[in-house]
């Protein structure tokens, strides 16, 4: 009787790793692609031939060219770097400060607490791009200013969640006895609570990738990110969406690397997510 | 001879604004001398937990002093509280919650001889001791919590707070949550571990069940909306109750 539910359980176990590896191995494939991107293009993604411009995908331009005559697929490879590697740093900006902040606001409670989750419910009630446009207007364009008018909007939302599961942490019996236990308040946050919220954390983080390589691309729609002819997906997607009905491929191409891109990483954290927990390690 | 803990006038009000004053514990004064098991019983809401709380500095009394082996801990912060751990330590009420989902129970049961300087090694070889003292096999530290039954996590329980060899043990409600059965088997771990610590291991043991009391304690402190009522032996307080409300309580359960 004991055979088939010890099976089950290999055959769940068995997947989630397998699911690790497929998705970690695309992910980091995605990354290499992105360092190496100059070195991978077909055609030189900067060079204009205004007499083959938005032609459509043949075999000399697999995915057809811009309205400059520029080859499409070398701008999507290179736009790469720009776009998956400000988001990730972005992203990884937001998640690390926001949990600091979070987990100190909920273990430390009192008057410090209420200062910073004030601090916290101003920038969450401003209507976020303007904000970002606004210390990008004050630092002036460019992709750092962007990164970092984006992160200042965006910890908020990391502070909350670590501070209410911080807070939920706090009450179990085992963080009292991690205390009885004589252990410190710091030993306590990074053996007993963070291993415990970084969860949800993560899965956010990664369900935000999407959404701030999209806000990138916004800022730099509005000449506050990216500057042309700087290859990058969003504005690459911007700018030419009036061409929308006469050369379409254009707008696609570097829509489908967003979402092929954002994909990876949503199934990624997912991944991890379920791979972190122990419960789901077999029993 | 000195007691290992000494409560006096302990008290403890939660306030709220726009709430009346709630006093949980009401001045409450007791002493458990060593070697001895001092049970404290009373329905829930009747300030047990509050109490073990208090006495474990987990939370702040309003008023009153804590004095545990000689030293007043009432106040107590930082580096002298983590002193004061070696030598006082709990049993939760719920064994499962109250090892880390994350760690291994090895990780639990080791983590206070860790914080006080032992070795990764030592604390292994500790550990494995520690489990079989507590009716265990070795390969439990590699573990989980949800591995391993309620009973057999109780078990761990015991063996992490006994790691340290702490002159006082506090179990708040620790076979509650178990069935009737494995219920006994704890409390025969316990006495056991009496015996074999005579006058070197003091038991505060918080119960609801009367009947567990008598079996095992010394002395029986009866609480009943933060006031001790009755105390003595639990025999005596048993066959002879002079407050309403033990007299309740023991016809409850006859």
């Amino acid at each position: 009787m004991k055979e088939p539910t010890v099976r089950v359980q290999k055959i769940r176990r068995d997947s989630v790793k397998t699911r690790l590896i497929v998705f970690g191995i695309l992910a980091v494939l995605l990354l290499v692609v992105s360092v190496f991107s100059e070195y991978l293009t077909p055609c030189d993604p900067y060079l204009q031939d205004l007499t083959i411009a938005k032609a459509p995908p043949s075999a000399e331009h697999l995915l057809g060219t811009d309205r400059y005559g520029r080859d499409m697929l070398s701008r999507v490879i290179v736009g790469s770097r720009t776009s998956i590697f400000s988001t990730l740093l972005l992203v990884a900006v937001i998640t690390v400060l926001g949990t600091a902040i979070g987990v100190f606001c909920g273990w430390h409670g009192k008057w410090v607490d209420t200062v910073l989750m004030r601090l916290s419910d101003m920038f969450l009630a401003f209507p976020g791009l303007v904000f970002a446009l606004a210390v990008a207007g004050v630092l002036g364009g460019g992709l750092h200013n962007a990164i970092i008018a984006l992160a200042a909007i965006s910890w908020p939302k990391y502070a909350r969640i670590a501070r209410s599961q911080t807070l939920a942490q706090k009450e179990t019996a085992y963080i009292k006895a991690a205390k009885l236990a004589g252990s410190g308040a710091g030993k306590i946050i990074c053996k007993h609570i963070l291993p415990n919220i970084i969860g949800p954390i993560l899965v956010t983080s990664m369900l935000d990738i999407g959404t701030m390589m999209m806000e990138l691309a916004g800022l730099s729609f509005l000449g506050l990110g990216a500057k042309p002819p700087i290859a990058e997906w969003g504005s690459m997607m911007s700018d030419t969406r009036s061409l929308m009905n006469t050369a379409p491929w254009i707008t696609f191409a570097p829509g489908v690397a967003i979402f092929i891109s954002v994909m990876i990483f949503n199934l990624l954290g997912d991944t991890i997510r379920d791979y972190a927990d122990p419960r789901n390690r077999g029993r | 001879m000195e007691p290992v803990l000494k409560v006096e006038d302990l008290t403890k009000v939660f306030s709220r604004s726009g709430q009346q004053d709630f006093t949980a514990v009401d001045h409450i004064s007791f002493e458990l001398m060593p070697g001895e098991c001092l049970g404290i019983i009373g329905e829930s809401g009747s300030g047990k937990t509050t109490v073990v709380n208090m006495v474990t500095r987990l939370l702040d009394a309003t008023q009153g002093r804590i004095v545990l082996d000689g030293e007043d801990i009432t106040h107590s912060k930082g580096a002298q509280l983590r002193k004061a751990y070696q030598k006082m330590q709990m049993v939760f009420q719920t064994p499962t919650d109250s090892f880390d989902p994350r760690c291994t129970l090895g990780d639990g049961i080791g983590e206070s001889l860790r914080n006080h300087g032992m070795s990764a090694g030592e604390t292994q070889k500790r550990v494995e001791q520690l489990l079989q003292m507590c009716g265990l096999p070795t390969e439990f530290a590699s573990r989980y919590p949800h591995q391993v039954s309620g009973g057999q996590c109780q078990r761990a329980a015991i063996a992490r707070a006994l790691a340290i060899q702490p002159k006082l043990l506090i179990c708040d409600e620790a076979t509650s949550s178990l069935d009737v059965t494995v219920q006994k088997e704890v409390l025969a771990l316990l006495s056991e571990l009496r015996g074999q610590q005579g006058t070197g291991l003091s038991i505060l043991f918080i119960c609801h069940d009367i009947a567990l009391v008598q079996e095992f304690c010394d002395r029986v402190l009866v609480l009943y909306h933060g006031d001790i009522v009755e105390q003595g032996i639990p025999d005596d307080v048993i066959q002879n109750p002079q407050n309403e409300y033990t007299k309740r309580l023991i016809n409850s359960i006859l």
